[in-house]
């Protein structure tokens, strides 16, 4: 019940306050990141997800089938051009399965990225209007994703019993790399985000950095056709250890380059904390220039 | 005497000019480094970053205190820094300068359905914003039915509130955020919607609050509501502290002198204009008084014909628009209503800059100072725009016939004047 709205203070300076007082004072720079008052608004982070996957599909015929629709069709579309009259290797995988195994990360990393970066302007009359923690807004735009991912995943399911691929034991570092996808979006989004609340170019530039990144990312092709002296420098975008452990988890395709997966560990770690705390730096500007 | 629950000392918010209405556009970052690289470097010295961006203070040097218990009414004019005061104590923004002490959890109410979701029903919508608005899942479940209750939408609970008429969309929003329980309660001018008797209903949920105890800051506009409500009254002007005491000195040192000078052209544009409503529909740019010689005047003659000129923003355009100005003296007592339905226009077809003319074909106030209020909505719904003391006027005792009048000495605690027939029909006693 308590504490909803009471951040405990800790003794600031020489003023000694007593527990249940809040400090509003002027913004000092760097902040914390606050975990522990998101978790007191979990409640709050519940409702926006909920909130937001009720209202997707609401007023569409399809419904909740357009989750399935999207990539359902990329990976048709995928399979007539690159599979099948490009020829672009599969690395011995069925390539409808080995694009639609790639393209349920991306789709997921893809949306989870542009609905972070506009959820703070598209909740622009939350943020002037109401306190809670910022970083609420775009957890949520992410985690929305998760639902249509689920959905889709059922899709893949099918598909692997049709051509009878089995997974192996890999199949239990899977969340590992869906949690690495998640991340990739949550760190980037967060720059954007808060970039966007100041310059709507961002808005703009979103598309674009969507495309550019998917060339970027191994769905339609192997990385096995990157040069092997360029891996480490392929392993910068994250998205390519996501992609590589996916197949590698549930198409048992060869077990991904260590090195490259560390390296996008690496560089998702740094762009996510670097994100927080660029966030929360600007977040005490937002109801005044959003 | 009870403790201090709120201690604001030396709060001051600083804005840059221009900055809520305009974000800006990374190319306008872009070429400032391109054209002078060396000048970003050098505005980290405030002076010269003062020079690039204009600031004002929207609020400077407000110290104040408050005790747990006591309702303190806001007061001031648009632009005074009410509502930068309210951001600050409900943590929506941060203060420039100084610092506030809050004892106690805090709720506050600043726009009536804050977070409602048009495609969402009644009953979603309850736990979405009762959420929103900090409290919890179980709290608002225990408080559920009397929610339900007091909006009067139980037919209505799973319907998406899109198809709310306005009043129950109000009063809806109301009824969750009354029932929020926090100990100490900020709300601004959210009683400026829904009709007479709701309103009532609200100030009667607000006065219970005050009684069980709750510390309560109270915003508004209307100074019988402020009046009836508090016991305190803080005035503001410019930022400032103008007043602080009982409730009535504050009230009365507002209209004595916190009133805005007399204006006969307005540009809604600025931002230290106090505007309710999303704008969804329509948004209010600029309203002009023209006196009988179709000049822009802030002093209108008694009797004479005069035009209001106003200029709407049509963002989504609709045949049920309606526009509404009030004419209210400065005790906050309407004189006067105008609606544009009333008249049967039909509003604006088209989106995009329009101005309407609006003729007063008599001045029927007596001499005094008036204010105008103004608002657009979609007809039968709550105000898509809405500005208070929109522009100020005065009136002048004029001939109104061929006969010398001495309106003045008699027309005291009367507003409205209308002419009459005087004639004599018989010598003796009826």
């Amino acid at each position: 019940m308590e504490g909803n709205f009471i951040i405990r203070a800790k003794q600031i300076e020489n003023n000694a306050v007593s527990a249940d007082t809040l400090i509003i004072r002027p913004a000092s720079g760097w902040t914390s990141i606050g975990l522990k008052e998101i978790w007191e608004y979990r409640e709050l982070l519940y409702f926006l997800v909920w909130r937001d996957i009720k209202v997707r599909y609401k007023q569409t015929v399809l419904g909740a089938a357009w989750a399935i629709i999207q990539p359902l069709f990329m990976m048709l579309v995928f399979s007539l051009f690159f599979g099948r009259l490009g020829n672009m290797p599969s690395d011995g995988i069925p390539y409808p399965i080995f694009v639609y195994c790639a393209l349920l990360p991306w789709q997921l990393f893809a949306h989870a990225l542009s609905e972070s970066s506009n959820s703070l302007v598209a909740n622009e009359r939350l943020i002037t209007k109401v306190y809670f923690p910022r970083l609420v807004v775009p957890i949520a735009a992410v985690l929305t994703g998760l639902v249509d991912f689920a959905i889709a995943f059922t899709i893949l399911i099918g598909m692997m019993i049709y051509y009878g691929i089995k997974p192996g034991g890999a199949i239990v570092t899977l969340p590992m790399f869906l949690l690495l996808a998640i991340g990739t979006a949550l760190g980037v989004g967060l720059w954007l985000s808060a970039l966007n609340v100041q310059y709507r170019d961002v808005r703009h530039t979103l598309t674009f950095i969507a495309q550019f990144w998917l060339f970027a990312t191994p769905v339609a092709y192997s990385s096995s056709i990157i040069p092997e002296t360029w891996r480490g420098v392929y392993g910068i975008n994250p998205m390519v250890g996501v992609i590589e452990g996916f197949r590698w988890a549930l198409l048992g395709k060869t077990a991904p380059n260590i090195f490259l997966i560390g390296v996008s560990a690496v560089v998702v770690v740094a762009v996510l904390i670097s994100g927080l705390f660029y966030f929360r730096r600007m977040e005490n500007t937002f109801a005044d220039v959003v | 005497m009870s403790e201090i629950v709120i201690s604001c000392e030396n709060l001051s918010k600083q804005y840059r000019l221009g900055q809520r209405e305009s974000y800006k556009a990374l190319r306008d970052t872009l070429t400032d480094i391109l054209y002078s690289p060396f000048r970003r470097l050098r505005a980290k010295s405030k002076d010269t970053n003062a020079a690039a961006n204009p600031t004002f203070w929207a609020l400077k040097d407000v110290s104040f205190d408050v005790r747990r218990g006591e309702v303190v009414g806001i007061i001031g004019r648009n632009g005074a820094g009410k509502s930068t005061l309210l951001k600050i104590l409900s943590r929506i923004t941060k203060p420039t300068e100084g610092q506030v002490r809050l004892k106690g959890r805090v709720g506050s109410l600043l726009e009536v359905g804050t977070g409602f979701h048009p495609e969402l029903s009644g009953r979603e919508n309850i736990y979405l914003n009762g959420t929103i608005l900090g409290m919890r899942k179980t709290e608002i479940e225990k408080k559920f039915d009397e929610i339900v209750a007091f909006a009067e939408i139980e037919k209505f609970l799973d319907t998406p509130v899109k198809r709310y008429s306005s009043g129950m969309y109000v009063r809806l929003a109301f009824a969750v955020a009354a029932h929020l329980e926090p100990e100490i309660l900020i709300v601004d001018e959210v009683l400026a919607v829904g009709d007479a008797q709701f309103q009532k209903k609200c100030m009667g949920k607000l006065s219970e609050a005050a009684h069980a105890g709750r510390t309560v800051i109270f915003v508004s506009h209307n100074m019988s509501a402020i009046k009836s409500l508090c016991q305190k009254g803080l005035l503001l002007n410019s930022g400032q502290v103008a007043f602080s005491g009982t409730v009535e000195d504050a009230v009365r040192e507002y209209s004595l002198h916190s009133v805005a000078p007399a204006q006969s052209v307005v540009d809604f544009s600025g931002r230290s204009v106090e505007r309710y409503g999303p704008q969804e529909y329509a948004v209010l740019r600029g309203l002009k008084l023209l006196n009988s010689q179709g000049q822009p005047e802030s002093v209108l003659q008694m009797g004479e014909t005069v035009h209001f000129l106003l200029s709407l923003d049509i963002h989504k355009p609709t045949d049920e628009l309606d526009i509404g100005i009030g004419i209210f003296n400065l005790q906050d007592v309407a004189v006067h209503y105008f609606i544009s339905g009333w008249e049967g226009f039909k509003g604006v077809q088209g989106s995009g800059l329009h101005t309407i003319k609006v003729e007063l074909p008599h001045v029927h106030m007596f001499p005094g100072e008036y204010q105008i209020y103004i608002w657009v909505s979609r007809r039968g719904y709550a105000y898509d725009d809405a500005i208070h003391e929109a522009l100020r006027f005065s009136v002048e005792e004029n001939q109104v016939n061929e006969h010398a009048t001495y309106f003045t000495t008699f027309s005291r605690n009367t507003q409205v004047y209308v002419p009459t027939k005087w004639e004599l029909i018989d010598n003796s006693k009826f």
